[in-house]
């Protein structure tokens, strides 16, 4: 497959020590089974949302995660090493390589879960991609500085649903209640580092998640004030698990269908 | 009556959300031009609708959304007598006029 030139990663992860390397390369994995994970998800909405105008939303924010994944593969794969390509990190390994936290890959459930989903995402992604474009990593930085856009729209759309839901009529603020009780748990996860982000963090090349805290902290309060939803507190229960590649049952359905055609005909192109 | 959303207090008395007309600019001083409408529930959520709908292919600038109720529009039955009357009126037109060689552009 060709790609556009400004999408190949600079190879300057070269000059990294071999562990930072391959911590480096799971991070970079991480980031972008997330954003597959994700963006698959919301293109299952596609020809099936509320109105022809949010099924646009959503499929238009699904092809930027899309586009995010693509540039995080390919630096993954530049980082690694071995030979295998975007396609092979995306379609051929099996749900217990995945690295995406378990927030990502709920199920769609109703269009206030798909907005929790997407909100409680975007706060975070939107801060993480704001602080990471600053990372002494040059392709690392890049891609942030791209996405980072993206995702302050991607936020603005969810925030403002967000909003809508919980300020609109009863049933919608009686779904919107049913989908933060049911998303809030998984939030946690999202900032909590595992031993690589910690390890990264220590070198100054991720950003600490704890100064991330208060802008998406305050975020979140201004936008659930205005929703006129009482702030969730995060459960004791927070479920966790994803980043260390301990999934909840729904991935592997997802990843059937995503992978489905490769696994099918191996090495098929078009 | 019930509050759909912060900006506007009224509109969920309807079963559809009201209907907005979308004016892109494609680009710096150029004008809007009409690109076409779409449903929204208030001022807000119609330039995120139009952005999303109207400007994934790099259309524009700058969007204006003016909801389609406040569009004041004449009447087709009138056209004969609104506009035919210009039809022989050459004169209206500044083409009686001979340009300098050196104005460029008219």
């Amino acid at each position: 497959m060709d790609h556009p030139a400004d999408l190949q990663p600079a190879p300057a992860a070269i000059a990294h020590a071999p562990t930072v390397r391959q911590q480096l390369f799971e991070f970079v994995l991480q980031l972008a089974d997330t954003s597959l994970v994700l963006g698959h998800r919301l293109s299952e909405w596609c020809g099936h949302g509320p109105v022809l105008e949010q099924d646009l939303a959503m499929a238009n924010i699904a092809l930027d995660l899309l586009g995010e994944t693509r540039s995080l593969y390919q630096y993954a794969a530049v980082l690694e090493g071995q030979g295998r390509t975007e396609d092979d990190l995306a379609y051929l390994r099996p749900a217990t390589a995945y690295r995406n936290p378990l927030l990502v890959e709920q199920p769609n459930g109703d269009f206030a879960h798909t907005v929790v989903r997407q909100f409680l995402f975007d706060n975070y992604h939107y801060h993480l991609l704001l602080a990471l474009k600053d990372s002494p990593d040059a392709p690392l930085a890049g891609i942030a500085e791209k996405s980072v856009k993206e995702a302050a729209y991607h936020l603005k759309w969810s925030s403002e649903w967000l909003i809508r839901l919980g300020d609109g009529t009863a049933e919608s603020r009686q779904r919107l209640d049913k989908a933060l009780a049911t998303l809030w748990r998984y939030a946690a996860e999202l900032t909590t580092p595992t031993a690589t982000e910690a390890a990264l963090q220590d070198l100054g090349l991720v950003p600490d998640y704890g100064a991330l805290a208060p802008a998406m902290q305050a975020h979140a309060a201004h936008v659930l004030a205005e929703a006129t939803v009482p702030t969730p507190q995060f459960a004791p229960f927070a479920q966790r698990g994803g980043k260390g590649g301990q999934h909840s049952e729904h991935l592997g359905y997802l990843l059937a269908e995503l992978q489905y055609m490769q696994r099918a005909y191996p090495g098929l192109t078009w | 009556m019930t509050n759909w959303g912060p900006n506007n207090k009224s509109i969920m008395s309807q079963s559809e959300w009201p209907l907005w007309e979308v004016f892109i600019r494609s680009k710096q001083g150029l004008d809007h031009k009409h690109v076409g409408s779409l449903h929204a529930a208030d001022a807000t959520m119609a330039v995120q609708n139009a952005r999303d709908v109207y400007t994934r292919r790099l259309e524009g600038v700058s969007i204006w959304v003016v909801e389609s109720t406040h569009i004041h529009a004449s009447n087709p039955d009138e056209a004969a007598e609104f506009f035919d009357p210009a039809a022989d009126k050459v004169y209206r037109h500044p083409t009686f006029y001979t340009v300098p060689d050196s104005i460029k552009h008219m």
